[in-house]
């Protein structure tokens, strides 16, 4: 799994660092998305599948 | 209900239904179901007499949504502002009225305020707002307590309050304020002067804050953004007004409503208690369940865009039925049913979608996971005072809820 982010896009609903902290998290000055793992390993997959299914602006694409 | 036959060309469009099905507090107008199958994308007639597309799929509403050729700025031709009552007035045009670039550079300058983990920071000082709300209702044992005024209506109030920095000697005007506009008690007029007081109150706090700005986030706009003159006084009054409204009397009817249902299933209220892991997600299906969301959101579109296999042509209205789509059975599986264990709930339109999607939804769940949580654990005996049909529901306004919720125990 290889993840990339369109951050420019993010509207900080923060919903992703919900589902899959590990992946995600929220840059300090303005809560827009940071990926902390590009390759997360398979017990994340679901999660991520999950995150990026919800996004409300389509910012997060998975390539498997 | 029955299909009606085909109208005249000239017949105006029906209006957008609001009533719950006779007997069903908790579900959205029947008519939805029907026009998922048979047009979902139908017109509807506005109260001032204007047409609007009525978008009733799950997949059609996050298709427009997710679009920013729709347009979420009022003043665009073909928006359909009419018929919007409630908190929903066109007085303070904050950022959600906006489109970008101009609503991207508004709203940045407050996510990080709502930011998971700075909203989870603040779970302890929820719960201890929450708990001494229920220290002052468990004095009231015996008698009849109206949820909404007790409990449901405070939390979210003086979570608000906190993070605008409302000085603790205002609280009482402003709980005063708040609690007026929520109310159905009040004539009109009355809420209307608490709406004008309130916004006067909000320009003076903003004005307070310019003389000395603290550490909330009414002080962080006017020494990040005002000062190097990024914004105006009048937009951080206006980012004040759609703070309090937007997450205020949201949650509060969240709250209420979530009450009353788990008061009704005990079942699955006992199932909380035994495992409070549950209560994220009982908090999602809540959210899904009860789409307070009645009559909106809306948009305009700007050029002509095809949706569903209907062309809805540039200058045309959409009204959106969040709870039509959370009801919707292409997604969500026997979608009347209340299951707090739903695998998919977190697809729910609640919050809206697109790059509008609410900004406070990390705060709105962790105060509805506190409440909740709290009133299951401390309350396990609350049960209505009065019967269902009794309750008065919010089906007049654009949030949904109970105007008042008398409970004992």
């Amino acid at each position: 799994m290889n993840i990339t982010l369109d951050a420019d896009k993010c509207c900080a609903a923060g919903q992703c660092v919900l589902i899959a902290p590990e992946v995600f998290d929220q840059r300090d000055e303005d809560g827009i998305v940071v990926l902390l793992d590009a390759a997360p390993p398979a017990d994340q997959h679901d999660a991520v599948r999950e995150a990026a299914a919800i996004c409300p602006a389509a910012v997060i694409k998975v390539d498997e | 209900m029955t299909p009606s036959p085909a109208s005249p060309a000239t017949a105006a469009a029906p209006a957008l239904p609001v009533q719950p099905p006779q007997g069903c507090p908790f579900d959205p107008p029947a008519e939805f179901a029907r026009l998922r199958t048979e047009a979902p994308l139908s017109k509807i007639s506005l109260p001032d007499g204007t047409e609007a597309w009525l978008a009733t799929r799950y997949a059609d509403i996050r298709a427009i949504l997710g679009d920013t050729r729709f347009s979420s700025d009022t003043t665009r031709p073909g928006y359909p502002l009419s018929g919007m009552t409630g908190g929903a007035t066109t007085e303070h045009r904050g950022f959600i009225r906006m489109d970008p670039p101009e609503h991207t550079r508004l709203r940045r300058m407050v996510t990080r305020e709502f930011m998971v983990k700075r909203v989870e920071a603040m779970r302890p000082e929820i719960q201890r707002l929450t708990d001494e709300l229920c220290d002052a209702m468990e004095k009231r044992a015996g008698q009849d307590v109206d949820l909404i005024e007790a409990l449901a209506l405070p939390v979210p109030s003086l979570v608000i309050s906190l993070l605008l920095g409302v000085p603790y000697d205002d609280h009482e005007l402003f709980q005063r304020l708040t609690g007026t506009l929520l109310s159905r008690t009040v004539t009109d007029a009355e809420r209307e002067s608490a709406r004008a007081e309130l916004r006067a109150y909000l320009h003076q706090l903003v004005s307070a804050k310019e003389a000395a700005p603290g550490d909330d986030i009414l002080g962080r706009l006017i020494a990040e953004q005002q000062v190097p003159g990024e914004i105006t006084h009048d937009d951080v009054v206006a980012f004040a007004a759609l703070l309090l409204i937007a997450g205020h009397e949201t949650t509060a009817n969240m709250i209420g409503l979530s009450a009353l249902t788990l008061m009704r299933d005990r079942e699955t209220a006992d199932r909380l208690r035994a495992e409070p892991a549950l209560i994220r997600g009982a908090v999602e299906e809540l959210l899904r369940f009860h789409s307070i969301i009645r009559n909106g959101p809306r948009r305009a579109a700007t050029e002509d865009i095809e949706i569903g296999g209907q062309l809805i042509r540039a200058g045309e209205g959409v009204v959106v039925a969040v709870p039509s789509a959370n009801r919707d059975p292409e997604v969500f599986a026997d979608p009347d049913a209340l299951d707090v264990c739903r695998p998919n709930a977190q697809h729910h339109v609640a919050f809206g979608y697109g790059i509008h999607q609410c900004l406070g939804q990390a705060l709105a769940r962790v105060e509805l996971q506190v409440v909740i949580g709290t009133l299951l654990r401390r309350f396990p005996e609350m049960r209505p005072a009065v019967p269902v049909d009794e309750i008065p529901f919010r089906s007049d306004m654009a949030i949904y809820g109970c105007h008042t919720l008398p409970v004992t125990w």
